[in-house]
């Protein structure tokens, strides 16, 4: 299936081509709903608000002038009316605690895999990865193992993973949709990525990954 | 230059490896991570490995969107373009 360029869609919307408009939900509903999730009490609340952001893109779609893509300027009213929402239900927003304060500070690797201050190289692999089966990467178990490692994500992290990764987002993208800094995207992503990378090598090399006593 | 360019440790190496991908590391960190690269075994593996998580994320596809808010987006779209 090939896609339509923004600037197809746009006109197509316009004129009222009910195709152009199945198209742009079966390429975003999903993601938009998720992402309002993020902000918002319930899902019903997250369908609301998604309700809300399609008409919103309807009403302004002559206004609009392609300075960003249609995805981002998609992405920034629904986040933006997300915020609102959540805010005014008291909810805490997701991306506040950017930091890690709620995660406290979290290597990329078990500090028990490297050597300690007082050894000849400090920091140096003490238990070094080993090289995964290329055979296995993408197979359907290892697949099931990636997926369940992003579903026990923290959800700032899990969104992230989910746009830059399995939707090919770019980190600019990312941000302007998120309404978060780069540096705050690439946290996230670096922790989701190596947490997901943890899940693999423990499910390769039990042994290794299960390596502190 | 300094004559004493500081080597990056492997764990510290581990947390750059997002930000390298990236393009964002400065470009004395990017030359450091290289040179680390290259004579590190160990870290050329867990880079590897990196970009395999990514390649094997990329082939996961999300769910559809669920038929009835579907259905009901359409809805909202054929009163939007009623009212118009």
């Amino acid at each position: 299936m090939t896609e339509s360029s923004d600037k197809d869609l746009v006109e197509r919307l316009r004129a009222g081509d009910e195709a152009a408009f199945a198209e742009l939900i079966d390429r975003y509903g999903a993601m938009m709903l998720r992402v309002a999730q993020m902000y918002v009490r319930d899902r019903a609340t997250a369908e609301e608000v998604v309700q809300e952001t399609w008409l919103a893109v309807l009403n302004g779609i002559d206004r609009f002038e392609g300075r960003s893509s249609l995805k981002t300027w998609l992405f920034r009213i629904l986040t933006n009316r997300a915020k609102t929402r959540g805010e005014r239900e008291g909810r805490m927003v997701p991306f506040s605690s950017l930091a890690g304060a709620d995660e406290g500070d979290q290597p990329a690797v078990d500090p028990d895999r490297f050597l300690g201050p007082d050894s000849r190289a400090p920091g140096a692999w003490a238990a070094p990865p080993r090289a995964w089966p290329q055979d296995k990467l993408l197979e359907r178990e290892t697949l099931g193992v990636i997926r369940m490692a992003i579903e026990e994500l923290p959800e700032a992290q899990r969104e992230v993973i989910r746009l830059r990764d399995i939707e090919g987002w770019t980190p600019m993208e990312v941000t302007d949709a998120l309404e978060i800094t780069d540096g705050n995207q690439r946290v996230l992503l670096h922790r989701a990525r190596s947490k997901v990378r943890a899940a693999l090598e423990m499910y390769f090399d039990p042994d290794l990954a299960g390596g502190a006593p | 230059m300094s004559l004493f360019v500081r080597e990056i440790p492997c764990q510290e190496l581990v947390e750059l490896v997002t930000a390298y991908f990236d393009g964002s590391l400065s470009r004395s960190e990017r030359r450091r991570f290289r040179a680390h690269i290259r004579g590190c075994d160990h870290c050329t593996t867990y880079v590897e490995q990196m970009r395999e998580v990514i390649e094997a994320t990329g082939t996961l596809t999300e769910e559809d969107i669920d038929p009835v808010a579907r259905e009901e987006l359409m809805e909202a779209f054929r009163g939007w373009k009623a009212g118009r």
